[in-house]
């Protein structure tokens, strides 16, 4: 039975299960719904919650669990000698995998009896031949141990799934009766269908934690096999970037210093640019703005916020990159050699990253405290005094927490420094030389035919922990700097 | 602080009586037909009075009246607020303040003010005491403005209980400590009026006595106007009392006329708990 048919059969269930616990509630009370302990509609809710949950659990984890049995004891059926040298046990499966689709096609289509698909003892090479004709590409010829695999794993397929649905459907049903058994005017549904809720908002809570502990897993996997095939010394204090693909043959050097030397210039080019800017827009917003002012400038200082990174990365390649070059290019100074440089990316990230500094500075200007302004206001100091003197100084932890995440904005960007820095990774203190960063390389790194088990490959790993390590190290210090503000006015 | 305890004890109106006599003193601030408009609303109508110097004049009345209001015109502190406006002459020492050639910052600095809630900078004590010194460049140099800090704080009657810590942040005082530093730091810019916007509200029985106190000592060099809710008050600190109701000012005169003998009905009615 298909999926779909059985998740509208159970959801069909839970309908019904809706509309007759509802009923049944309402019977139980006499009519009246003043006699019920919870509104009718509560009722139907339970008997449908119970009729839904376990069964759909049930199916997830049942819909998880069995292709794995179905791979291990199908793995155990391959005998070591159908693995060819340079392949694996994975590359077979696979293979036996498309025979199994195969098979389940050419049935479907007609071109093959049930009964032959499964029969065991069915001539290999007729079968291969047979499923080209169907027009079910089988890429090799199907060998004797692959055509027995491809079977039984058919076969368990089908017998598994048969079993699910079995399941499913009886816990669905059991669920109904169990609803409608509790359908009676005293029983407390509402506070049952409560627990649902919260059952439920639980777990979309804990959706999000586990991805994100499923994301640092991964990335630990293989940073760790990393460092297994490449010392983890040479990658830290290594100074030169200069991955040689597999193709070519040679060694590597994985150093990560010159990367993180242009992720760091770049990003204080950027925060130089972004700060004072972002900060001066913050107070004049904030103190100086009327209100007619502050509701247009602040919604379209905003709108910078808004454009995809991608498009700044043009407006670096086409608009900074040429006009940097023209001032100082071999025209006018000479320092420059062409478009891509760490000034035309910083200047371009600065420049994207002024509405985060501003707008957040804003926020945490105009929680200063009326009575900051009035005090100094009150001893006879200017706007711009009282806002040097007190309003800074008392929303600077939170500005420091501002230019903290805007930092860690920085240096997480890639769109820019891919069409803005150029692609050379080096350890020069020049602005205006192509540099890279640690996104940009892990871009590199991973796209093409990269081959996961090279160390070339997998260093975009190790180069992506560094960068997640910094980041959170970032967040976490500003965090901690804003929630020390927050507790000076409570 | 027993002493204190034993003064709210004693019957309302009595005690201050006898020492709040006034004698033939200038006036520091006249203020003739104010009229104040928040937009459209007409907050403040033809107020007209003289504020004595050395004299601390209390603004009584219920809330809304505009007697905040009025005060906030003392020191163009409404200047702040967009919607304001403010019509009428308000001379101090026979000049218009609200002339175009006056500096609304000069005159805070002459005029200074203690809020409602005290707030402290978030800056180390001595620093709130320095701070407006230092903007009006009253010190030469650092000895003057230790000195200055240091006479600040001891006019403000807390130098005492802050002297061995003034890195201390001003915000970790006490509530009483808060509003007394706020004093000081008033007081460091020498003005020649102060204006107290119920300084006392968010204090408890006893900061308010030391609050009181030093209003008290205070009156000897400045003149003091202090906006109250609490009749006792003005009745204990003040020599000469304003009430204000819906915007008039209904009676000014002698703090122990207006408690014992008021001439207006509506001030009889308010300080005996009639109306309010």
């Amino acid at each position: 039975m298909p999926l779909l048919w059985l998740f509208l059969i159970v959801l069909a269930i839970a309908a019904v299960g809706f509309v007759l616990g509802r009923a049944r509630a309402l019977a139980s009370a006499g009519g009246d719904v003043r006699n019920l302990h919870s509104l009718p509609s509560y009722y139907g809710n339970n008997v449908a919650i119970k009729t839904v949950v376990p069964a759909i659990l049930v199916m997830l984890i049942w819909l998880i669990v069995q292709p794995m049995i179905v791979n291990s004891t199908i793995s155990g059926m391959i005998p070591e000698s159908s693995v060819a040298e340079n392949s694996s046990l994975g590359l077979v499966m696979s293979e036996v995998r498309r025979t199994a689709e195969g098979l389940d096609n050419a049935v479907a289509n007609g071109d093959m009896t049930e009964e032959f698909a499964r029969d065991a003892r069915a001539d290999f090479t007729d079968v291969t031949q047979r499923l080209k004709d169907a027009g079910q590409i089988v890429t090799s010829d199907v060998t004797q141990p692959i055509l027995r695999a491809a079977q039984s794993y058919r076969i368990m397929n089908a017998t598994g799934n048969l079993i699910m649905s079995g399941i499913v459907l009886a816990l669905a049903l059991s669920g109904l009766f169990w609803g409608l058994r509790d359908s009676h005017a005293a029983f407390r549904a509402r506070n049952t269908v409560e627990a649902a809720v919260r059952a439920l908002l639980i777990g979309a809570a804990s959706i999000a934690i586990l991805t994100t502990i499923g994301i640092i897993l991964s990335l630990v996997f293989n940073t760790v096999e990393f460092f297994r095939l490449y010392p983890a010394t040479d990658f830290f204090f290594g100074t030169s970037w200069a991955p040689s693909f597999s193709g070519r043959g040679g060694s590597s050097d994985l150093g990560v210093l010159p990367l993180l030397w242009g992720t760091f210039y770049i990003s204080i080019v950027a925060l130089v640019v972004a700060v004072p800017i972002g900060l001066f827009a913050a107070v004049y917003l904030s103190e100086y703005a009327t209100p007619r002012v502050r509701a247009v400038a602040k919604p379209m200082l905003e709108v910078l916020a808004g454009i995809p990174t991608i498009v700044y990365g043009l407006f670096a390649l086409l608009t900074v990159g040429p006009l940097l070059l023209g001032i100082f290019g071999d025209d006018g100074l000479g320092w420059m050699q062409a478009g891509t440089a760490v000034m035309t990316a910083g200047l371009v990230m600065g420049i994207m990253l002024i509405p985060f500094v501003s707008s957040l500075s804003d926020d945490i200007i105009n929680a200063v405290p009326q009575a900051m302004r009035d005090g100094s206001y009150g001893l006879g100091a200017t706007q711009s005094e009282t806002i040097k003197q007190v309003i800074l100084p008392a929303a600077l932890p939170g500005i420091v927490g501002a230019i903290l995440l805007a930092a860690s904005r920085a240096i997480g960007e890639t769109m820019i420094v891919v069409l803005g820095a150029g692609a050379a990774a080096k350890l020069s203190l020049n602005p205006f030389e192509a540099m890279t960063t640690v996104t940009a390389k892990i871009v590199s790194q991973l796209t093409g035919d990269a081959d996961f088990s090279s160390p070339e490959a997998l260093v975009a790993f190790a180069l992506g922990m560094t960068l997640f390590v910094l980041t959170l190290g970032l967040n976490v210090l500003a965090l901690y700097i804003v929630r020390k503000y927050r507790e000076q006015y409570e | 602080m027993d002493a204190n305890f034993a003064k709210e004890n004693e019957p309302m109106y009595d005690a201050p009586l006898g020492k709040n006599d006034v004698d033939a003193k200038d006036t520091k601030i006249a203020a003739k037909d104010v009229q104040v408009y928040y937009g459209d609303t007409h907050a403040i109508k033809d107020v007209s009075v003289d504020l004595l110097d050395k004299t601390v004049t209390a603004f009584i009345g219920p809330s809304g009246c505009g007697k905040s209001t009025f005060l906030r015109c003392l020191n163009r502190m409404n200047d702040t607020i967009d919607i304001c406006r403010v019509e009428g002459l308000i001379e101090l020492d026979g000049e218009d303040i609200y002339d175009k050639r006056v500096d609304p910052v000069q005159l805070r600095a002459k005029v200074g003010m203690v809020f409602q809630k005290p707030n402290p900078f978030p800056k180390s004590i001595y620093d709130n005491v320095a701070y407006g010194p230092k903007i009006h460049g009253l010190a030469k140099n650092k000895a003057e403005l230790d000195e200055i800090v240091e006479k600040a704080l001891r006019r403000g009657a807390i130098w005492d209980e802050v002297k061995d810590r003034l890195d201390a942040p001003g915000t970790g005082l006490s509530g009483g400590q808060q509003q007394r530093l706020c004093i000081a730091r008033a007081v460091a810019t020498e003005p020649e009026v102060l204006l107290m916007d119920e300084p006392c509200s968010a204090l408890d029985p006893i900061a308010t006595a030391q609050v009181e106190e030093l209003i008290d000592e205070l009156r000897a060099s400045y003149s003091v106007v202090i906006v109250t809710h609490s009749m006792q008050q003005a009745a204990r600190v003040s020599q000469k009392t304003a009430f204000f109701h819906l915007g008039n000012l209904v009676e000014y005169g002698e703090t122990s006329q207006i408690f014992t003998n008021p001439v207006d009905p509506r001030t009889e009615s308010y300080i005996t708990g009639r109306i309010g």
